[in-house]
């Protein structure tokens, strides 16, 4: 059941009259219910595999638990066999998502293909990566005796099953979300409403502007060649990319919203970020912190590294204080990469990002000189400049999604310098018009939070605006969201990841 | 504490660490400066911080990270 369909509406619609409907006690138990409905319906051989990581993890966790607080323990004795623990459990769920992405998804693409169909061309489990990520966060947590673990098995399984969240994220933390989930949540107009206007919000994004992209994306990735249609590519695929998965999230957080559930953000305005750090601060905030908390600061201060440092800095002065931080980084960049698909494009566009930005690393003496002597910072364009320069590097950055052949990216790169040719798109003037003001309305919605105001709060104060912005949504999502032959409304791209 | 100012201030030399009291939640520590000072205190001072230390509050300030240290040694 996708986010965008008609049974998703009824859906939600009937969990929130029974969570509203039942004593607070119980309203964790509706949602639980809710969430393995949810999944129940995407297979009962998913919800199989997601019930054995669940309890694998929690039953580590109050293990682990349990050793720490137990009186008279000795701690490093307590540690090691926690860490032993720790090892087995994710070695169990990572090699289950390694298989999963390893084995199922190839074959699906056979499965639509119309060729063999057998136990493997099930597909990516749904929201495999995003419940497995929250799960061995909080096992790692408590492990690091950061974390309680959770006695309940079933409130646990609520956190890792949240349904909003398994299509394509955000990643929350335990300590965060687990509260929230169990809390009883009387009934809030303004909570309700804000939620349902955020559901709608993202819904635009989705329907209006991500999917109506979709052929012309579709049409220009295999328009070989030509730089101007390599360019539009780079265009074009940045705002479907931006809408698909920022609606989805709104879309996420908004329902999650209306019962009174905040789950983290996931974006910040990304394409007003003006370097290649601050831009991944900003888009996928939280897989992003899963990556750093869990990934690269462990390995930092992991002894082989710190070893690394000592000798590095006797061997390269300065520079090799830093060298360790980009091994570390190096190591980072790439298992992030491989998450987003076993293909050489993916751990490319990995080792990509990384180059940037330990480029702009090593580089930031030469900028402060710079802009010691000319002062361009001063300057009111220069702050645009930043974020215009920005936003083209990641555009021609992220298209490489899109080329599993390695090949195929380089000759479009190489295809700007050579001369453009005009391409036809299927697209009508009415999709140009339509696309050219919910781009510009997106915009003006981003340039206010950006300047701090919060239209939320602002349109909650005049229920008559609210209510007509609302209104106008609902229509526009209504008349000119994407459906019908030739759409798929239904899947979301970080839904395969 | 001297040796902890010496490294920060060879990150940042701009920063008043007196009077700086958010060095992670006002942005100026990013996760690079943050393991380039896990090193250097390891480095200079043999204290070795584990990755659960590393939050915000154990290092927004001169004063919170020597408090770290001092527990960790």
């Amino acid at each position: 059941m996708s986010l965008t369909s008609p049974w998703f509406a009824v859906f939600a619609a009937a969990v929130l009259i029974a969570y509203y409907h039942v004593p607070g006690r119980v309203q964790w138990k509706v949602l639980l219910l809710a969430s393995m409905a949810f999944y129940l319906w995407a297979g009962a051989a998913y919800l199989a595999i997601m019930l054995t990581t669940a309890l694998c993890t929690w039953f580590a966790a109050v293990v682990m638990d349990r050793r720490l607080h137990s009186p008279g323990a000795q701690r490093s004795a307590v540690k090691a066999q926690n860490r032993q623990l720790l090892t087995v459990c994710l070695v169990l769920t990572f090699g289950l998502l390694l298989f999963c992405k390893a084995c199922l998804v190839k074959p699906l693409s056979a499965a639509l293909s119309g060729s063999h169909i057998s136990f493997l061309t099930l597909g990516l489990p749904l929201g495999i990566s995003f419940y497995l990520f929250q799960s061995t966060g909080y096992v790692m947590d408590v492990y690091r005796g950061t974390a309680a673990a959770e006695r309940n098995f079933f409130r646990y399984l609520l956190f890792v099953s949240w349904f909003p969240q398994l299509i394509q994220g955000p990643i929350s933390r335990h300590g965060k979300l687990s509260p929230q989930l169990a809390a009883p949540h009387p009934y809030e107009e303004k909570t309700v409403a804000l939620g349902c206007q955020r559901m709608l919000w993202g819904y635009f994004k989705k329907l209006v502007i991500a999917d109506r992209l979709a052929p012309a994306v579709a049409v220009l990735r295999e328009t070989q060649g030509n730089g101007g249609a390599f360019a539009l590519l780079a265009l074009l695929y940045a705002l479907r990319l931006y809408g698909d998965f920022t609606g989805g999230i709104d879309i996420a957080l908004g329902f999650s919203e209306m019962l009174g559930i905040r789950l983290p953000e996931n974006f910040c305005r990304p394409f007003f970020a003006k370097n290649t750090a601050e831009y991944w601060r900003r888009w996928h905030i939280t897989l992003g912190e899963w990556m750093k908390d869990y990934i690269f600061y462990p390995i930092s201060v992991s002894k082989p590294f710190l070893k690394l440092g000592r000798i590095s800095r006797r061997r390269w002065g300065s520079f090799g204080k830093r060298v360790p931080v980009y091994a570390a980084s190096a190591v980072t960049w790439f298992v992030t990469g491989f998450w987003h698909g076993l293909t050489p494009n993916f751990i490319l566009w990995g080792m990509l990002n990384w180059g940037i930005i330990t480029l702009s690393q090593e580089l930031a003496p030469v900028y402060r000189r710079f802009h010691g002597r000319f002062h361009l910072k001063d300057q009111p364009w220069y702050g645009w400049f930043e974020m215009v320069r920005m936003f083209l590097l990641m555009n021609l950055v992220r298209i490489i999604d899109l080329f599993p052949n390695v090949g195929d990216y380089f000759r479009g790169l190489w295809s700007l310098v050579l001369p453009w040719e005009p391409v036809r798109l299927p697209l009508t003037g009415l999709d140009w018009w339509i696309l050219g003001l919910g781009t510009a309305v997106m915009l003006w919605v981003s340039l206010m939070q950006e300047k701090g105001i919060c239209l939320r709060e602002r349109l909650w104060q005049r229920p008559t605006a609210r209510r007509a912005v609302n209104m106008a949504l609902f229509l526009i999502i209504l008349l000119a969201g994407r459906y019908g032959v030739g759409y798929d409304p239904a899947s979301f791209i970080y839904n395969q990841f | 504490m001297e040796v902890l100012r010496e490294i920060l201030t060879g990150l940042h030399p701009e920063v008043d660490l007196d009077r700086e009291l958010g060095l992670i939640d006002h942005g100026i520590l990013d996760s690079f400066d943050i393991v380039t000072l896990v090193a250097e205190i390891d480095a200079e001072l043999d204290v070795v911080i584990p990755p659960e230390e590393l939050t915000p509050e154990n290092f927004n300030s001169l004063a919170a990270l020597s408090a770290l240290i001092r527990k960790l040694q």
